[in-house]
C-alpha cells in the first residue's frame, strides 16, 4: 500500500546528495545522518553520498566499539545496496591525508578529486552537509 | 522563493540556529517564502519550552515561537532525535510516561519524512549546523 507520502510528491525525484564529514563516534552526526539518507531512499529520491575530511572513516574496515560502550552501526553501510543506494563517492585527499586506500574501506566506492566532486554537487537538488 | 530551512545545532553552544532565524526573518522581510523548519541533531533542543537564559541575552526559543506565529511557519522538530534528548510533547510524555512534556506549543512532533518532503517541494534547502 502506498504511504500517504508517496502519494503527495508522486512523481517527484529529486538528486539529494549527503556530505558526511565527521568521524562515525565522538558525535552523533553519521548514525543520525545515516537515518535521514535511508528516509530519503524510502521517498524514491535519487540519493548519493560523499565522505571526505574524518568523514572516511564511517567507512572503514575493522571498527570494534566494545570498548567505548556504543553500537558498531557501520554494517549499515553495506546494507545501503538494498536501498538502491549505490552512489557513494570518497574524496581523494582525505583518504590519502589518512593514510588510507579504498582498500580500507567496506563498501565499494568511487574515489574522486576534490574537483570531481565538486562538479558533482553542481548537478544536486539538495545537499546536506553532516 | 520558497526556502526550507534545517538546523543541526542546538542554542547558544553553537550560533547555528541564531544566523538560520535571521535569516528566516530576512527572507520572510524580502517577500520569500518559508516551506518548513525542520530540527535535527542537537537543533531538536531550539524547542525547549524550558529554557530560562539571562534577560539581558537573547531568547533562542522564544525568537523562534515569535517569528512563527507572526508568519505561520511550519515548525517541525524530528521525533528520534528529541526523544533521544528528553524532548517530548504532551501526547509523547504521556505515552512514555513521563513527569512532563516541553516543546513549546507553535513547535509539532513528526518524522524525517518530513526533512525530506521539505527537500522536495522547497526551491532551496539550508543547513544551519557545525
Amino acid at each position: 500500500m502506498a504511504e500517504p507520502w508517496e502519494e503527495e510528491n508522486e512523481g517527484t525525484v529529486k538528486k539529494f546528495m549527503f556530505v558526511n564529514r565527521k568521524a562515525p563516534y565522538g558525535t552523533i552526526y553519521a548514525l543520525e545522518s545515516l537515518e535521514v539518507v535511508l528516509i530519503t531512499a524510502a521517498f524514491d529520491q535519487d540519493v548519493s553520498l560523499v565522505f571526505t575530511d574524518d568523514g572516511v572513516f564511517q567507512i572503514k574496515k575493522g571498527q570494534s566499539t566494545a570498548g567505548i560502550g556504543m553500537k558498531n552501526f557501520s554494517p549499515t553501510y553495506r546494507a545501503l545496496e538494498g536501498y538502491d543506494i549505490e552512489k557513494l563517492y570518497v574524496d581523494q585527499e582525505s583518504l590519502d591525508a589518512r593514510g588510507m586506500t579504498a582498500a580500507d574501506l567496506i563498501v565499494d566506492v568511487e574515489v574522486l578529486s576534490r574537483q570531481q566532486l565538486a562538479d558533482l554537487m553542481n548537478e544536486q537538488d539538495v545537499v546536506m552537509s553532516f | 522563493m520558497k526556502f526550507g530551512i534545517l538546523i543541526n545545532e542546538g542554542p547558544f553552544t553553537h550560533q547555528a540556529a541564531d544566523t538560520a532565524y535571521q535569516f528566516a526573518k530576512a527572507a520572510i522581510a524580502g517577500g520569500h517564502e518559508i516551506f518548513r523548519v525542520f530540527f535535527y541533531h542537537d537543533g531538536v533542543n531550539n524547542a525547549s519550552d524550558y529554557a530560562v537564559p539571562p534577560q539581558d541575552d537573547r531568547n533562542v526559543t522564544d525568537n523562534w515561537v515569535k517569528l512563527a506565529e507572526a508568519n505561520n511557519i511550519d515548525m517541525v522538530v524530528c521525533i528520534a532525535a528529541a526523544q533521544r534528548r528528553g524532548l517530548l510533547d504532551a501526547n509523547e510524555a504521556q505515552r512514555q510516561g513521563k513527569r512532563g512534556d516541553n516543546i513549546a506549543p507553535v513547535f509539532r512532533i513528526s518524522g524525517l519524512g518530513q526533512l525530506v518532503e521539505a527537500g522536495i517541494e522547497a526551491d532551496r534547502l539550508l543547513t544551519f549546523g557545525d
